[in-house]
């Protein structure tokens, strides 16, 4: 090892002692930080550079491909070789008579998943966290987290076996009732519970875990006061639970509404059928459709581009509506 | 880390239940009650599903087709097992997702350590724009349409390398890890290290690997289940159907309902047999692909889930 000294970026300057006075060691500049980071860990360097690689070829240059959308996109010329159209593709969307029923289909199925799959895993955590029999506790964690680990194309198949209008149980259990069979995935009008329900089936046991994590770190100091002023099991979940998995709800929230818009293509994909389409179809499922099926690369881009944005806009305001009520937010 | 996982717990906790009782009052004993009603019926709606699903895979051709099955297997059969392991395009699948499994975990895993580890170093210049880069592709992507086109470019489409290359890196993952790195490996042993002479690579593969067991198995295991579900990346990039993972094989047969092996028509009662079978080898299928997972499930649970806690801590 040549160079022995240790490189930190300088403390501010000390505090000049009252009996001494020195000048301040001057901090030095950030470049020349940077050049004895280099030189001294270069292996490092040498570590990040096929990552960072990674990143630059295949989300930023994607994003800067993302300049078709203004363009009339030729394969011979290439993304930035071919020729401006300036927003055409975009007013050609915004007049679709398609346009309202896409942004309303998504909107709806998002907030419809973001408020049903909210407010239940926090339910099913407050309840594991009250009964103190391990085993049986256990068990319900066990079965219910299990759902998560399986496929989206596992999910929709077994969504659509048990919804059979044949051979389902479902149709089997309504029928004890008197009831007829019901082709719930042949009706528009279905497609949005199915969605949604299926979607807390698969990932109710996952997120309680989270809030149980938030639960374990209550001080149990704050349960044992509430107990002797005589507080009932309720009372405490109401007042010391709640507010004490509060951060991590909101959190759980921002992201959940940020996200509204980008919700996810697989299962809107696999779960649409020509029959239920009027509900089913959502934004990620038709530039799906205009981009590989129809090849119209600009439009698709544009449409998927219109919803990045909206994305993006949307979860910086929520996380700045969060903050300022809650002061929790994800970034500081 | 001062949090404690609730769930999964090995050391069972000193039972206080007796205790408890004793101090219960009237209301919040109906109230335990209802939490336990509450819980019973969380459990039975996972898994009466799933139990259904794996009754029917073991029940003979006419009994799921008349839909006689519920929770027990109706006149067992192994029938739609043996055909499903006889046919070749879902052995082929299965292959394919064997080895875009593991073939993708070992990838990601590397790029993700050599970029989390750099990140977790407080004598790494530039780490926070480099987080900053990373973290913004979160928040913004340029879409399906941009990143095919980038895919098409270097060559990769209709291969193997479009499976395990375009989403290699999770940046969930690189949080994780770095974060794992950052409040177990003390700057006291890399001082110690460097003393010894050891340069950065070697610290980070003589110190910082052995060390960091639980948190590769953890991003190895996201990344190994990831890859082993995904479906849409099979979608969009791959035309040959002898590079189909299973989940495009399923998702023909499950939803698409197309025949598996070319299916010979002969006569009524043959098409008939056919058609019955079909149906069962749904099951079956749906069994045979989620029980590599659902199998390693409960004994990773434990330690996946600490993996998430860990990413989740902030800073």
């Amino acid at each position: 090892m040549s160079a022995t000294y240790e490189v930190k970026p300088a403390p501010p300057a000390p505090a000049a002692a009252p009996a001494v006075r020195r000048a301040p060691i001057p901090r030095p500049s950030r470049w020349t930080q940077a050049r004895r980071s280099l030189r001294r860990h270069w292996q490092l360097y040498l570590l990040v550079i096929v990552p960072l690689a990674y990143f630059v070829i295949f989300k930023y240059i994607p994003i800067s491909n993302a300049v078709i959308a203004f363009k009339n996109y030729s394969p011979v010329k290439g993304p930035w070789g071919s020729d401006w159209v300036g927003f055409r593709n975009f007013e050609l969307f915004f007049q679709n008579p398609v346009f309202w029923t896409l942004v309303k289909n998504t909107f709806i199925l998002a907030a419809y998943t973001v408020l049903a799959s909210f407010p239940i895993p926090i339910i099913l955590a407050i309840a594991l966290n009250e009964i103190r029999n391990g085993r049986f506790k256990k068990i319900v964690q066990l079965v219910t987290y299990a759902p998560y680990f399986i496929s989206t194309v596992v999910v929709v198949s077994m969504t659509i076996l048990v919804l059979s209008p044949r051979l389902g149980f479902v149709n089997d259990a309504i029928g004890l009732f008197g009831v007829p069979a019901v082709d719930f995935l042949g009706n528009p009008d279905y497609f949005r519970h199915i969605y949604v329900w299926s979607d807390v089936w698969q990932t109710t046991g996952y997120s309680a875990v989270i809030y149980l994590a938030a639960l374990a770190g209550i001080d149990p100091a704050l349960h044992e006061s509430a107990r002797i002023d005589g507080a009932s099991r309720l009372q405490r979940i109401w007042n010391v639970d709640l507010p004490g998995i509060m951060p991590t709800a909101v959190i759980i929230l921002v992201l959940g509404v940020g996200n509204i818009m980008s919700i996810g293509f697989e299962k809107a994909f696999l779960l649409q059928n020509p029959l239920n389409q009027a509900q089913s179809e959502i934004i990620a499922t038709y530039v799906y459709k205009t981009g590989l099926l129809n090849a119209d690369f600009s439009m698709a881009t544009a449409v998927g581009l219109f919803n990045s944005v909206i994305n993006l806009v949307l979860l910086v305001v929520v996380n700045f509506v969060a903050k300022r009520i809650t002061g929790n937010g994800l970034w500081s | 880390m001062t949090i404690t996982m609730q769930g999964f717990r090995r050391t069972p906790k000193p039972d206080t239940s007796q205790r408890m009782a004793i101090e219960e009052t009237r209301t919040d004993k109906i109230f335990l009650v209802g939490v336990r009603i509450m819980l019973w019926i969380a459990l039975i709606a996972v898994a009466v599903p799933i139990i259904y699903i794996i009754a029917n895979s073991f029940s003979s051709a006419s009994a799921v087709s008349a839909g006689r099955v519920l929770l027990w297997p109706v006149e067992p059969s192994l029938k739609a097992y043996q055909t499903a392991f006889a046919d070749p395009q879902i052995m082929q699948g299965y292959l394919n997702s064997f080895i875009y499994a593991i073939g993708g975990t070992l990838i990601s895993v590397t790029l993700t350590i050599a970029i989390a580890y750099p990140l977790s170093r407080k004598t790494f210049f530039g780490r926070n724009v480099i987080m900053s880069i990373l973290v913004f592709t979160m928040l913004f992507t340029g879409g399906l349409i941009p990143t095919y086109l980038v895919v098409q470019d270097l060559g990769m489409l209709n291969t193997r390398w479009a499976m395990v290359i375009p989403s290699a890196i999770g940046v969930w993952q690189v949080i994780i890890a770095r974060t794992f790195f950052r409040s177990t490996i003390p700057d006291e042993l890399y001082e110690a290290a460097t003393i010894d002479g050891a340069s950065d690579l070697r610290f980070l593969w003589s110190v910082v690997l052995p060390l960091s067991k639980p948190v590769i198995a953890v991003i190895a295991l996201m990344y190994a289940i990831f890859q082993w579900n995904s479906y849409f990346d099979a979608l969009i990039y791959l035309k040959d159907p002898g590079l189909y993972p299973l989940q495009i094989v399923l998702r023909n047969v499950l939803i698409l309902n197309q025949a598996t092996s070319g299916s010979t028509t002969q006569n009524l009662a043959q098409q008939l047999d056919q058609q019955q079978l079909a149906n069962v080898l749904k099951y079956a299928l749906i069994v045979i692909s989620s029980l590599p997972v659902l199998v390693i499930y409960p004994f990773v649970a434990r330690h996946f889930t600490k993996g998430v806690m860990v990413g989740a801590v902030k800073g």
